[in-house]
C-alpha cells in the first residue's frame, strides 16, 4: 500500500508539472515523431460535465490499451464557454504536446466573443470520433406518445405555462429548442441548465415540460421507464433506439449535430499531427468505443485532415446563420 | 430483511482480501490527497481513476470511493494545523479548528474532526443502506425554488441569531456574493465584471483562492504583525490519555454531531451541491443552534464537529443520486460517474437490479472504510502535530509554498495566485477591522447556487415571486429562512420598547 501512496504522489506530481510547464515547440523530422514528455489533453469544460466524462473515457482507453508511452494530462479549461480552452491552444502555436477535446462551442464561442482573437481554421485538426445526437423528451407519465401531440400539448398550455429545459443560453440545446419552435409554429419558455445531466433530472423531477436531451443523458431513465423520447434531430433513425422516428420522417427536416473531435494548435510538425491520428484511430476502431457509440445512441463519424478541417468550416458558418436567426449575434 | 441478507453479501465482496487492502489504501492515499492544499478529492479521483483498470470494477469503486471518505478526513488537517483549508469541502473547519490549534488544543481539534468524521460517515452509510430509493425520489422532488429556499436558509442561519455585528456580517457576505458574480453570466453567457478586461477573469474567482488568500496568507500577516515572528504556539502533548479524554469530552457535541450527519446527507443527496456547501450550512445552523453564538469563530469545538460531521455525510449522500439517477452530487462522484461508464457499468436506476453486488459491495466497503480512515487518522496525529514544533521562521514559508500551490492548482493560471495574494492583504485588513471571514467565505460558495437557483425559478414563473410559496417544501423552507432573518431585528425593536 506504500508503493500506492507513492504511485498516487508522483502522478499528482506529473500532472501539477506537466500544467506548468511550458516548453517550446521542437520539430523532430528524422524519426517517425514520439511525445517527449505527457501531453497536454486540454478540456472545453469544466469537471463532471458530458465533455469532460468523455474525455476521461477516451484517456482511459488509451491508458487501458496501453496506447501511449507518455500519459495524456487532462486539464480543464472550462471558462467562458470554452473561451479560455480556445485562447490557450491558439496561444500553444507549433507545441505539439497539447491536444484539445471539442464539443460545438468550438464554433458558437469563438463567433459570440470575436475579440478573443480565435480563428479555428489555423488549429491543426486531429480527428472526429463521433457524433453526439439530439432527442425530443417528456416524462413518461404525460399522456403525449408522439411529435403530434407534443405540439398540440405545447399550444394548449400556451408559451408561459411549456417549460423547455436545456444548457445555457446559445450552447447546443437552445440552438435545437430555437429549430423546433419555428419548424412547429410553437414558443416554449425556455429554463437553461448548467449541464445536460441537470436537465434530464429536471425533468424526471417534473420541473421542466420538455428536453432535448443526448440519449446517454436520458438513456438510464427510459430503460427505467421514466421517460419517453418522441423523436430523434437525426437524418435516420438511431440502432439504440429503433422504435423512434427521425423529424424527417415526421414531414420535418431537423436533424443537429454535436461533434466530439480531437485538435492540436496551428504550426505542429506534420509528424506529429499523423502520430495523432494514428493515436485516435486506434481510439476509434477499439471495442469499448464502439461499444459507447452504439449503447449511447452516438453516430460513428471518423473524419481527418483537410475532410475534418472542411467540415469545422463548414459547420462554422451554419452555426452563424443559426446565431445570427437567434439574435445572438450580429 | 432483504435489505439485510443483500449488505451481508455486499460485506462478503468487501471484505475480500484484495478489497480490504484498497481499501486501506484508498484511506490512507486519501488522507494525504485531502491534507495537501489543492489536491482535494476531485483531484485525486481524477488523477488516480485509470490506474483502476487494473482491478475488477468492484474493487475500483471501493478504493475510489475509500479515497473520496479519506479524503473528507484529511482535509481537516490542514485547515487544523496550518490555517490553509486542505480541501474545499474542509473550509468550515478552519473557521474554528485553526483558533483551537493556536490556543494549544490542536490534538483535541483533531480527535474531534475524526470522530465527528466518523460519526457523520457511519449515520450517513445507515441511511444509505434503508433509505436509498425513497431518499432519490425524494432529491428529485428539489426544482430550482427549492433550492433556493434552502440557499436562502443558510445565508439566514449565517446572519440571524449571531453574536457578531450584524452590519459587518452583511457587509463580509456582499463581499463574497460580489465576487461570486464575476464570470459569465449563467443565464445569458456575458461576461460581467471582468476587471481591466484580464482574462483570467473570465472563469470566475474560484472560491478556493479567496478561502486560501483569506485564511492562510491574511494569518501569516496577522502574524507577522502581531508576535513579529516570534509566535511560540503553546505545545500540545500526546498522550494516550489524553486522545481518550478528548474523545470522552466529545460527549457534549453529540448534538452539532448528530445536526451535521443528517443535514451534510441531506445537502448531498441534492444534485450539485456537495460536501463545500452541505459542511458551511452545518456551520451555520450549530451556532444558530448555540446558546453561545458568540465563542463560534473564536475555537468552539462544535464549530469542528458540525462542519466535519457534515462533510463525511455529504459525501455518502452524494453517491446516492450518482448511483440511483446517474446524476452525480459533487464534483468528485462526476469523475467516479465517469469512470462507471468506463467499466461497463450503466448508472442509473437499473443499476440496482442489474449490477446487486457492484452497489451492495461499495455500501459494505464504506462501513469498512469509516472505521479504517479514523484508526489510521488518530494513529497519525502525533506526526501531525510535530508541524507545531516547527518554529515560524520556518512554517510561515512553507504555509506560503502550500498557499502558492493551492491557488494554482484548481485552475492552473497564474492569475489567480496573484489574485490570491491580493484576497491575503483584504483578509488582513478583515481581521484588522474586526470583520468576520467566514460569510464571505459562504457567499462566494453558495452564490452562484443561489443565482443559478433564483433565476431558474423565475424564468419558470415569469417572474413571479409567487413560485416560492405557491410549492408546499419549497415554501416551508422560506418560511423558516424569512423567520430566521427577521429574529434580530425583532429582538432589537424588543430592547428598545423595554428601554
Amino acid at each position: 500500500m506504500k508503493h500506492i501512496v507513492k504511485t498516487a504522489a508522483l502522478a499528482a506530481a506529473v500532472s501539477l508539472a506537466a500544467g506548468a510547464a511550458t516548453v517550446a515547440s521542437s520539430s523532430d523530422a528524422t524519426a517517425a515523431w514520439k511525445p517527449k514528455k505527457p501531453v497536454e489533453f486540454v478540456i472545453m469544460a469544466g469537471k463532471g460535465g458530458g465533455a469532460d466524462r468523455l474525455a476521461r473515457f477516451i484517456q482511459g482507453i488509451i491508458k487501458k490499451h496501453k496506447l501511449s508511452a507518455l500519459p495524456l494530462v487532462p486539464i480543464n479549461k472550462g471558462g467562458g464557454s470554452g473561451a479560455e480552452a480556445l485562447r490557450y491552444v491558439k496561444d500553444k502555436q507549433g507545441d505539439p504536446h497539447v491536444i484539445m477535446a471539442t464539443l460545438n462551442s468550438y464554433y458558437t464561442t469563438p463567433l459570440r466573443n470575436p475579440g478573443l482573437g480565435v480563428d479555428i481554421s489555423s488549429f491543426t485538426p486531429i480527428a472526429r470520433l463521433a457524433e453526439d445526437t439530439f432527442q425530443l423528451w417528456v416524462h413518461s407519465d404525460t399522456k403525449i406518445m408522439s411529435v403530434k401531440d407534443y405540439v398540440a400539448a405545447v399550444k394548449t398550455a400556451g408559451a408561459k405555462n411549456w417549460r423547455m429545459g436545456g444548457t445555457g443560453k446559445g450552447q447546443e440545446d437552445s440552438l435545437v429548442t430555437a429549430m423546433l419552435e419555428k419548424a412547429y409554429g410553437i414558443k416554449v419558455t425556455y429554463v437553461p441548465f448548467k449541464g445536460g445531466g441537470t436537465v434530464a433530472k429536471q425533468l424526471i423531477g417534473k420541473h421542466i415540460h420538455s428536453t432535448v436531451n443526448n440519449p446517454s443523458e436520458q438513456i438510464g431513465f427510459w430503460k427505467a421507464g421514466k421517460s419517453r423520447p418522441l423523436a430523434t434531430f437525426t437524418p435516420k433513425r438511431l440502432k439504440a433506439f429503433p422504435d423512434v422516428p427521425t423529424f424527417g420522417e415526421l414531414g420535418q427536416n431537423l436533424s443537429y449535430f454535436m461533434q466530439r473531435s480531437v485538435v492540436a494548435p496551428g504550426g505542429i510538425p506534420a509528424d506529429a499531427a499523423s502520430y495523432y491520428v494514428d493515436l485516435f484511430d486506434k481510439v476509434y476502431k477499439s471495442e469499448d468505443w464502439q461499444n459507447y457509440l452504439s449503447s449511447k445512441g452516438l453516430l460513428p463519424g471518423w473524419l481527418t485532415g483537410k475532410a475534418l478541417q472542411d467540415y469545422f468550416v463548414k459547420e462554422r458558418e451554419a452555426h452563424r446563420k443559426l446565431l445570427m436567426a437567434m439574435g445572438e449575434i450580429k | 430483511m432483504e435489505i439485510l441478507g443483500l449488505l451481508l453479501e455486499g460485506f462478503a465482496v468487501a471484505l475480500q482480501p484484495i478489497n480490504l487492502a484498497l481499501i486501506v489504501a484508498g484511506c490512507i492515499a486519501g488522507l494525504f490527497i485531502g491534507a495537501m492544499p489543492g489536491l482535494g478529492s476531485v483531484n485525486g479521483v481524477a488523477i488516480l481513476l485509470p490506474m483502476t483498470f487494473l482491478v475488477p470494477p468492484t474493487s475500483a469503486i471501493i478504493f475510489l470511493g475509500s479515497l473520496y471518505y479519506g479524503a473528507m478526513y484529511g482535509g481537516a488537517i490542514s485547515s487544523i494545523m496550518l490555517g490553509i483549508p486542505g480541501a474545499s469541502t474542509a473550509v468550515a473547519t478552519t473557521f474554528d479548528g485553526r483558533p483551537m490549534a493556536l490556543q494549544g488544543k490542536a490534538d483535541r481539534a483533531l480527535v474531534a474532526a475524526a470522530t465527528a468524521s466518523f460519526v457523520g460517515g457511519t449515520i450517513s452509510v445507515v441511511l444509505f443502506t434503508l433509505f436509498a430509493p425513497p431518499l432519490a425520489d425524494f432529491a428529485l422532488a428539489f426544482g430550482p425554488p427549492e433550492e433556493f429556499a434552502l440557499l436562502l436558509l443558510a445565508f439566514a442561519t449565517f446572519i440571524g441569531l449571531g453574536g457578531d455585528d450584524i452590519p459587518k456580517t452583511l457587509f463580509s457576505i456582499f463581499i463574497g456574493l460580489m465576487f461570486s458574480a464575476v464570470g459569465l453570466d449563467i443565464v445569458s453567457g456575458d461576461p460581467r465584471l471582468i476587471f481591466l478586461d484580464l482574462p483570467g477573469f473570465y472563469h470566475g474567482i474560484n472560491f478556493l483562492v479567496l478561502a486560501i488568500g483569506i485564511y492562510g496568507i491574511g494569518e501569516i500577516l496577522w502574524t507577522v504583525e502581531t508576535t513579529r515572528g516570534e509566535m511560540v504556539v503553546s505545545r500540545a502533548a500526546v498522550t494516550i490519555r489524553g486522545v481518550v479524554r478528548a474523545l470522552t469530552d466529545l460527549r457534549h457535541n453529540i448534538r452539532s454531531m448528530l445536526m451535521g450527519s443528517f443535514l451534510g446527507y441531506f445537502v448531498g443527496i441534492l444534485p450539485a451541491a456537495g460536501a463545500t456547501p452541505g459542511s458551511l450550512m452545518a456551520y451555520g445552523v450549530a451556532r444558530t443552534m448555540s446558546k453561545h453564538p458568540e465563542t463560534y469563530g473564536k475555537g468552539n469545538v462544535d464549530g469542528v464537529v458540525a462542519p466535519e460531521s457534515a462533510n463525511n455525510a455529504a459525501s455518502t449522500g452524494s453517491m446516492l443520486p450518482m448511483l440511483t439517477l446517474g446524476i452525480p452530487g459533487s464534483p468528485t462522484t462526476a469523475i467516479l460517474l465517469g469512470g462507471m461508464v468506463i467499466w461497463g457499468l450503466e448508472p442509473g436506476p437499473m443499476l440496482f437490479i442489474e449490477h446487486k453486488e457492484f452497489v451492495w459491495g461499495l455500501i459494505a466497503s464504506l462501513y469498512a472504510a469509516n472505521l479504517f480512515a479514523l484508526l489510521i487518522n488518530i494513529a497519525f496525529i502525533p506526526a501531525f502535530l510535530m508541524v507545531l514544533r516547527m518554529p515560524f521562521t520556518i512554517l510561515a514559508p512553507v504555509i506560503f509554498i502550500l498557499c502558492v500551490v493551492g491557488g494554482y492548482a484548481p485552475t492552473q493560471d497564474m492569475h489567480d495566485v496573484w489574485l490570491m495574494l491580493i484576497f491575503g492583504v483584504m483578509g488582513y485588513l478583515m481581521r484588522k477591522l474586526d470583520y468576520p471571514l467566514a460569510p464571505a467565505v459562504l457567499a462566494i460558495v453558495l452564490g452562484p447556487l443561489a443565482e443559478a437557483s433564483v433565476r431558474q425559478s423565475l424564468i419558470m414563473a415569469h417572474g413571479s415571486f409567487g413560485i416560492f410559496f405557491d410549492r408546499p417544501i419549497s415554501a416551508i423552507i422560506m418560511a423558516i429562512a424569512i423567520a430566521l432573518f427577521a429574529w434580530p431585528v425583532l429582538i432589537a425593536i424588543r430592547r428598545r420598547l423595554r428601554a
